[in-house]
């Protein structure tokens, strides 16, 4: 009996991450969480939202990268996350086409 | 199955052939469950974006920046702040159980664990704040600001409760996993070859970390410092 | 390496007889039993007692339609009738149908494993199921809920006096264990093939199983917030959906279709896996271009998020939105038609044979034809504001729900009931019936197409006189459908002990289900099998095997 296997279980990484690179990631995520405040209380505009949401997007890539291992899964991972992201994507786009165009004169 | 009885984990489950496969399924489980919780927590992003954009009531910008000054910046730092902490030790639990370190395994768990308890105090502690305050949506709702932001007013804490309650949720279900990976960690159970429980269960806390990383600016930092 | 597959399927090392379903015995070796073979029957009894119960409130809405007048029940029952006519037929059968059961059960023998990734998860969901299905049971006992299946808002929110927020709790339980087997799913489709079983190998029906499972995993949460979002407002009596109060009543709708469109592919897509297994079956080809109906089940699964907002054409979306989702909706009609297309081809020069499970399936392919051509009606944003909330749309969607889902879950059951129980059935009882859910779904639901487009509006329980006669000619047809359903019910029980022996390959199919014995034991395959053929090529493999017989 072949003990060639099909299913895709050599993807499974035991990548070990080291302390240091853990407790420099909490520190990036403490510097970041302090500029999420300091953000806030300055006055970009129309930018204010835009940053605000960003800041967040970064933190959550590094949580989503190091403590999570994405960087060390195999590639199906972060497919399987970008995936779910563009239907969420799918989700706010075509909703919002409603919203934003509904008091649109007609032609 | 008997040709790998003889060298079989005690915890190779019968259906993988070996620990390898029983891993990468387990892990791969645990993602697509994610997939499902971004699209189950993305809708209530949807709406809060809806109403705070003002595409349908545009009074309800103002609202919302007016309904989050009622919110507690340092508590919700705090929170913030205790959240990523435990991210840390549930990462470095991973990092432990992959080198053999029983002790400061079972320390990082233990650590987990108080941070999630203390999260869900202090977002006790706000809850009824917001209570002693009428913010609670519905009937008692009390709005103390001007009368033509009330509607949106009370949207916001609406919206508020919901994703806060939902988090909240999923914490205490994270605090469940986590005292039953402790158990078994106390039971010596993990080991260099076998810790991905404790991974994926890392996964799924991570992902609440995430949420609320997102929730921070969303529900306490908007324009904090204007005059609404 | 095809000899060791013959020898597990032929020579099987275990005491002779014994197989998964007398591995053990007593009620709590079922209850408490995590065999995906198992549980697929667990799920099979109960969808049957749950279809069953749906049946008859349909039988009641024609009964009440025979007559112009609203003479048998008041309004507000008939409003209860068709709502849980709805809840029960979608949530509780339609979606779990042949995932739960046929896939369950077959899934892991196609990948040639020994269970799904998950088995005690896969318990889970069928509590979880049970647990929802119960709830909606014990609404109906309470009196019932009278919003549709569709729950919509200010009504369920803040008009409905009746049982809305259990329902949708019931509702929403029944998502998580949905969800719960689609993760099972994908993982095991992922993780646990056997050697040399790669991905253009697969039965079509994985493939299948594989999209339905996607949009399991992506649209399913979007149904549980939507659901819990209703009782929150409901509870708290708070706006969200009330333009009163500031709120959107079409933010639910937007929601509630984001699943309940795409939940119309959870239902047809492995419908549409069962129909290219039995079509390859019995033309004893291989199915025309494998690769364009394999990505047509992704492609499906994939547009189905695009086009929701076709059902919100008159809600009051803006118009340029509706355009764009009128647009979108008309592109799934390409891989549908890719499929419809290749199975036709497939039956062209093959040896068709008409057993029950293929005469499901050529009534599938009609009535999926129907089902799909109307829908392109309703995609067009003009006809579509004539005919909606008519029973042309009750037409349309029972063609693609019963028509075709309930019809390839019949050939389905046929197919692989010698698998699944060890017996055959009845062939000339089963051809009847296949006959008469044939003739009688048409005759129930091609006269409703003519009463829509004649402007009979939808969920009244009484109508003008000059309807009258389409609308018997309806009901006569529920009568002979529904003695149609009954009549598999009745056989196949009386198969269980009476039928003749099933060997391990009664059909000569292709697939690896077929190299197990009929039952298959606990743990599927003594030796794991390894592949070397492609998808319903085995000709080498069914040669030796026929040697053997
Ligand atoms: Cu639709």
């Amino acid at each position: 009996m072949s003990k060639k296997k099909t299913y895709e279980a050599e993807d499974f990484s035991h990548h070990v991450t080291s302390m240091g690179t853990y407790f420099a990631i909490f520190a990036a995520l403490m510097v970041l969480t302090a500029l999420t405040v300091w953000v806030a209380f300055q006055d970009f505009g129309s930018l204010n939202v835009p940053i605000a949401f960003a800041i967040a997007t970064v933190k959550a890539t590094v949580v989503v990268l190091f403590f999570m291992h994405v960087i060390h899964s195999p590639k199906m991972t972060a497919a399987i996350l970008v995936g779910s992201i563009v239907f969420l994507g799918i989700l706010f786009l075509l909703t919002f086409s409603d919203y934003l165009s509904r008091f649109w004169p007609m032609a | 199955m008997s040709e790998h009885a003889d060298t079989a984990h005690p915890a190779l489950r019968h259906h993988f052939d070996d620990l390898n496969q029983q891993h990468a399924a387990g892990t791969l489980g645990m993602w697509f469950f994610l997939v499902t919780e971004i699209l189950f927590f993305g809708p209530l992003f949807f709406t809060y974006a809806l109403f705070r954009s003002g595409s349908l009531d545009p009074s309800f910008q103002n609202a919302f920046i007016a309904a989050s000054h009622h919110q507690n910046i340092t508590l919700g730092l705090t929170n913030t702040i205790v959240l990523i902490a435990s991210s840390l030790t549930v990462a470095l639990g991973v990092y432990f159980a992959q080198t053999n370190k029983k002790k400061p395994l079972v320390l990082m768990l233990v650590l987990t664990l108080l941070c999630g308890v203390a999260f869900l105090v202090i977002k006790g502690i706000e809850y009824n704040q917001h209570f002693a305050h009428h913010l609670f949506p519905g009937q008692g709702f009390h709005w103390d600001g001007a009368p033509e932001l009330a509607r949106g007013g009370q949207m916001f804490y609406i919206l508020y409760f919901c994703m806060t309650g939902l988090h909240a949720f999923h914490m205490v279900i994270g605090i469940g996993i986590f005292i039953y990976i402790l158990m078994r960690a106390m039971r010596n159970d993990f080991s260099s070859d076998y810790y991905v429980p404790i991974e994926v269960s890392g996964l799924y806390w991570h992902f609440v970390d995430i949420v609320w990383i997102f929730l921070f600016p969303m529900l306490y930092l908007i324009d904090p410092a204007s005059k609404h | 390496m095809t000899t060791d597959a013959i020898d597990s399927a032929q020579t099987p090392r275990h005491e002779e007889g014994t197989n998964y379903i007398n591995a053990e015995y007593g009620l709590l070796s079922w209850l408490f039993t995590i065999d995906h073979k198992r549980i697929a029957i667990l799920y099979m009894i109960s969808v049957t007692a749950l279809f069953f119960v749906g049946g008859i409130f349909a039988l009641l809405l024609r009964l009440e339609l025979m007559t112009p007048q609203g003479d048998l029940f008041t309004s507000d029952t008939y409003n209860k009738l068709f709502t849980l006519h709805g809840v029960v037929m979608i949530f509780f059968f339609l979606i779990p149908a042949v995932p739960s059961v046929l896939g369950n059960f077959i899934l892991p023998l196609q990948l040639g494993a020994r269970d799904l990734a998950f088995p005690k998860i896969n318990l889970l969901s069928w509590y979880l199921y049970v647990i929802g299905a119960l709830m909606g049971v014990v609404v109906m006992l309470l009196g019932g809920v009278d919003t549709g299946w569709t729950f919509y808002t200010p009504f369920s929110t803040t008009y409905s006096n009746t049982w809305v927020v259990p329902t949708v709790l019931a509702g929403f339980i029944a998502g998580f264990s949905s969800i719960l087997t689609g993760l099972n799913f994908i993982v095991t489709i992922h993780k646990m093939r056997a050697p040399g079983l790669t991905w253009f190998r697969l039965p079509l029906m994985v493939w299948a199983l594989y999209g339905t499972s996607l949009i399991q995993l992506l649209a399913t949460p979007v149904l549980g917030i939507a659901l819990l979002l209703i009782a929150v407002e409901r509870l708290w009596q708070v706006g969200i959906f009330n333009p009163a109060l500031g709120g959107d009543p079409i933010l639910f709708q937007h929601l509630f279709w984001f699943y309940s469109h795409p939940a119309v592919y959870i239902m047809i897509l492995p419908a549409m896996g069962v129909i290219s297994e039995v079509i390859a079956c019995f033309s004893r080809r291989k199915i025309f271009g494998y690769k364009f109906v394999a990505f047509s089940s992704l492609a499906i699964a994939f547009l189905g998020f695009l086009i929701w907002a076709h059902h919100l054409f008159v809600a009051g979306i803006s118009v340029y939105s509706a355009m764009i989702f009128s647009f979108l909706t008309m592109f799934v009609a390409v891989p549908s038609a890719i499929k419809t297309f290749n199975w036709t081809s497939t039956l062209y020069k093959g040896s068709v044979s008409y057993e029950a499970p293929m005469l499901y399936a050529l009534g599938f392919i009609g009535m999926f034809l129907i089902g799909g051509l109307t829908g392109l009606f309703l995609a067009t944003l003009g006809i579509d504001i004539h005919v909606h909330d008519t029973y042309f749309v009750v037409a349309h969607f029972h063609y693609v729900m019963v028509g075709s889902v309930i019809m390839a879950y019949f050939a389905g059951i046929h197919y692989w009931w010698p698998k699944m129980t060890g017996r055959m059935y009845p062939e000339w009882w089963a051809r009847l019936a296949a006959l008469l859910v044939f003739v009688g779904f048409n005759l129930t639901f091609f006269p409703q197409f003519l009463l829509g487009y004649l402007g009979m509006p939808r969920r009244y329980h009484a109508y003008v006189p000059e309807f009258q006669v389409l609308n018997v000619m309806s009901t006569a047809g529920a009568t002979i459908l529904g003695a149609g359903y009954l009549l598999p019910l009745i056989y196949f029980v009386w198969a269980l002990k009476y039928a003749p022996r099933a060997s391990a390959n009664p059909w000569g199919a292709s697939g690896l289900e077929w190299h197990t014995p009929s039952p298959p034991t606990t743990h599927n395959f003594e030796d794991t099998p390894t592949v070397t053929w492609e998808a319903y090529d085995e000709k080498a493999w069914l040669k030796e095997a026929e040697k053997n017989v």
